[in-house]
């Protein structure tokens, strides 16, 4: 047992090693923090200016540069939950219904008679003149739906219509409505990260929770309010003639252009018309289809001042290019292959499904598409944060100076083994929090210093059984033999209920606490390790060089 | 010379005073309900909703200042309290800091935007070079969600561990534990409520850490029982209990010491924001130690074990068991 072979000794101190160079980033904090940002800015295309190129060579690239994020707590920021309105939506969506019920219906209008909007809550009522015909006007209005596909079955439609008497009943289909609600939290999602990410801000969390909720975390931003400004901010979606394509930005565009970037890399710039053909306000809908070969693309659909803007300017410019500019940036510039006169179209190109989902999702992210509530907000502001790793820190200290006193004093040298296992156990937290990119809050820093003090437990237990055995007379290999066996049913028992805990903290828990299930569980893992592999191999290490015929534990 | 808590050898008899130990822990389960049922718990605005300004002035401000600021604001239920952080002075960080709580007006699910920024510019304007350090809001809808999470994840996590020891011992065991764990969750939610500390998240955080160390140290004990009853097939239980209760004597008070080292440290030097989480994970060590002597094994003595369940070990007493995990 106490015989470790070669390979075995080897990995333990590779594991060990391999910690103290991934934690390591940790202590020069703010020099590899200037450099991944350096990095990353260079990455993106940034001018290299003596600043950053001194951030860059500030830290040698092949050392790691995993840093170990800080938590809003520690770092400041804002914290926002809101909910999305989802049904907003729906009423927006049987307006847009409106125009095409009544015109189809004003097609046989000798058999419907007048065809009237009525007032309707959730739902699109018309009132046709003849009443005897509702159920003919029903079947035509069906026409107008189209299948969706869901999970539960085929065969559902996007609305129902029924006849109430002499009126049509328009009303969205359950399936039609779950489908709805994930667009509206994809491209509210979509649009707010596209806003945060604007402002430029380091690593912000925007999540979807739950069915219509967001969190929104921004570390080192002012404050939540700042943050909520931010998002309801309106995107500005434009479709624009296209003059010509250019490579540098420098170029002159000429009277009455602009000259706008493409946000696909290599394509370079495009010189546009100022003045837009048509605006995203007048985008009604946008979504994934199919063209005629089958390939990926994405419909979209006009109101009808967009669609006969839409229409005039592609009938008169059929073969030119237009673009979609959706806040400064050309996202897609198709060619027009056919006067689109319905009010709806296509994007052609080389989509792959996520692509046109994508573009799908962008051109549907003018402003949110539905009000949103606040639920929760929370600033904090860096001073409280740096306070927080301030105290940490020393408290964090002390305990450590605490525990390796006490340990020293109860078990001599032995004690001194199980301080460097400790040691070692806090290198290697660090260094998996790191790799994982793993967010340290200020509970997690609890975590971190009361894993200090249940981490020497392992060891405790060891100790005291070897103790025991000394006492009945056993030899010192012996004895630390049978001590290590006898202690480990313990020490997995007792680790794997606290790792349960840990476990179901991180299921649950959100944010702060969650930071703490995560350093307590990786803590635990880390200090049976240490406490097991890491001392043993010090004792064995210790006692083929000295070979003791008594020990003291 | 070794620092020794616990001499090598004692031999305490930890059933002699039951009635003393289950009844002491009895009365203060029931205080604990009393107190919890009577005075409530002062819950923060994680769980009733509401807004905390945390607040900084380069001089001390009373207050009263605060007070005379807000009482022109009509805010409803506020109060105003002062951090009090004596480490601070240690850790140089004291900012003469002020916490002002403003209760949720309604049962609104969106939080109170407009009451903030109110009070913000009232102070800013009143008390000089005043900034700050943290504003949070919560509005009533996920206040009242996250209270039904945090006690989900409480009882998940007991019944978890029930199901776990239960697998790995027998249902007795799994019992005794489970009632220790019920026990030292009634008894921190006791102290909360009979001091007024503020319960918030990260106290639910807290109560399920002392739910895993309670358990680590009932299970330490439990395992040497498990061990012994191998051992000495024909000794009472009731002996056998004490018997490894004194063996791992030492080992219990030294990690309970280590650990209790850790958290003192923490919340002397720790800062006010986790100071709440450290008082009760300190007292969760120490009532989670007791109760894993003075509750799980008189629990356990008093179901009985059935003691011919691994046949195969060899004869009592002249073999050591194997306990590969």
């Amino acid at each position: 047992m106490l015989n470790f072979p070669l390979w075995k000794q080897a990995l333990i101190w590779i594991i060990c090693i391999a910690g103290l160079v991934f934690a390591m980033p940790n202590v020069f904090y703010t020099t590899v923090e200037k450099h991944n940002d350096a990095v990353k800015a260079l990455a993106k295309g940034a001018a290299e200016t003596p600043e950053l190129a001194a951030a860059r060579d500030a830290w040698p690239d092949y050392l790691p540069s995993d840093l170990v994020n800080l938590g809003l707590d520690l770092r400041g920021g804002a914290h926002v939950l809101v909910e999305v309105n989802v049904a907003d939506v729906y009423q927006d969506r049987l307006d847009g219904m409106w125009p095409a019920v009544r015109d189809i219906l004003r097609e046989q209008k000798e058999l419907f008679g007048s065809v009237r909007r009525q007032e309707g809550e959730n739902e699109l009522r018309v009132r046709i003149g003849n009443a005897e015909a509702i159920g003919q006007a029903v079947e035509v209005v069906k026409t107008l739906t189209r299948p969706v596909v869901t999970l539960t079955g085929a065969g559902a439609r996007d609305y129902d219509v029924v006849a109430e008497g002499d009126e049509i009943v328009l009303t969205m289909s359950e399936a039609e409505r779950i489908a709805t609600d994930d667009r509206t939290m994809l491209q509210s999602l979509e649009i707010i990260r596209r806003r945060v990410d604007e402002a430029g801000t380091r690593e912000p969390t925007i999540q979807r929770q739950g069915a219509d909720r967001i969190l929104i975390q921004v570390p080192g931003i002012g404050s939540a309010e700042e943050l909520l400004a931010l998002i309801g901010r309106t995107a500005k979606l434009s479709f624009n003639e296209v003059v010509r394509q250019v490579a540098s930005p420098d170029v002159a565009p000429g009277l009455g252009n602009i000259i706008v970037p493409s946000v696909n890399e290599g394509e370079g710039y495009y010189v546009l018309k100022r003045a837009p053909v048509v605006t995203g306000d007048m985008l009604t809908d946008a979504q994934t289809q199919f063209d005629q070969n089958g390939q990926p693309a994405v419909g979209f659909t006009f109101n009808p001042t967009g669609a006969r803007l839409f229409g005039a300017h592609t009938a008169a410019n059929v073969g030119k290019l237009f673009a979609i500019v959706l806040d400064n940036q050309v996202i897609s510039a198709p060619r027009i292959q056919t006067a689109i006169l319905g009010g709806s179209g296509i994007i052609t190109g080389n989509f792959t499904v996520e692509e046109s989902g994508q573009l799908a999702i962008l051109l549907r992210a003018g402003a949110l598409p539905a009000s949103i509530k606040v639920l929760e907000r929370r600033t904090i502001g860096p001073e409280l944060g740096q306070d927080s790793i301030d105290a940490g820190k020393i408290a964090a200290v002390v305990a450590m100076v605490a525990v390796v006193v006490f340990m020293v004093l109860s078990y001599g040298l032995f004690g001194m083994f199980a301080n460097v296992a400790l040691a070692f156990n806090v290198v290697l937290l660090f260094a998996l929090l790191s790799t994982i990119g793993a967010t340290l809050t200020l509970p997690g820093i609890a975590g971190i210093v009361l894993t200090l003090g249940m981490a020497v437990d392992a060891n405790v237990l060891i100790f005291e059984r070897i103790r025991e055995e000394l006492q009945r007379g056993k030899g010192p290999a012996r004895a630390i033999e049978i001590g290590y066996e006898k202690a480990t049913s313990a020490i997995i028992d007792a680790n794997v209920t606290t790792l349960i805990a840990a476990v179901i903290l991180f299921l649950m828990g959100s944010g702060p606490v969650k930071g703490f299930a995560v350093t307590l569980g990786l803590g635990i893992v880390t200090s049976v390790f240490t406490a097991i592999w890491v001392t043993r191999l010090l004792i064995a290490m210790w006692l083929q060089a000295r070979k003791p015929k008594t020990i003291e534990v | 010379m070794r620092l020794k808590l616990v001499p090598s050898e004692t031999n305490f008899d930890f059933f002699k005073r039951g009635v003393i130990t289950i009844g002491l822990s009895a009365v203060l389960a029931v205080l604990s309900v009393v107190a919890f049922l009577t005075m409530g718990l002062n819950y923060g605005i994680d769980f009733k909703g509401g807004s905390v300004i945390r607040t900084a002035t380069p001089e001390p401000v009373a207050v009263s200042v605060y007070r005379d600021v807000l009482s022109g604001l009509g805010l409803g239920d506020y109060n105003v309290t002062e951090v009090v952080d004596p480490a601070a002075e240690l850790t140089d960080t004291n900012r003469n800091a002020v916490m002002i709580r403003i209760e949720q007006q309604s049962d609104d699910a969106e939080t109170q935007n407009d009451i903030i920024a109110e009070v913000k510019s009232a102070l800013e304007s009143e008390i000089d070079g005043i900034s700050f350090l943290q504003t949070d809001s919560v509005g009533a809808k996920v206040s009242g969600e996250l209270v039904v999470t945090g006690i989900e994840a409480v009882v998940l996590a007991v019944l978890a561990v029930l199901f776990y020891i239960w697998l790995r011992f027998e249902w007795q065991f799994s019992l005794g534990a489970v009632t220790a764990l019920v026990h030292d969750v009634v008894l921190t939610i006791g102290v909360f409520s009979v001091f007024q500390i503020e319960f918030n998240l990260s106290i639910i955080a807290a109560i399920l850490t002392i739910v895993g160390y309670s358990l680590n140290d009932t299970v330490v004990v439990f395992d040497r029982v498990r061990e012994n009853l191998r051992r000495f097939k024909k000794k009472p239980l009731q002996e056998v209990l004490n018997m490894s209760i004194n063996e791992t004597l030492s080992r219990t008070v030294m990690t309970s010491v280590t650990t209790l080292l850790a958290l003192v440290a923490l919340y002397v030097l720790g800062g006010d924001v986790i100071r709440g989480f450290t008082f009760a994970m300190i007292w969760g060590v120490i009532v989670g130690t007791y109760s894993s002597v003075f509750i799980a094994s008189p629990i356990l003595l008093r179901l009985g074990v059935k003691r011919d369940w691994d046949k195969d070990s060899g004869a009592a007493g002249t073999q050591f068991a194997d306990v590969d995990a």
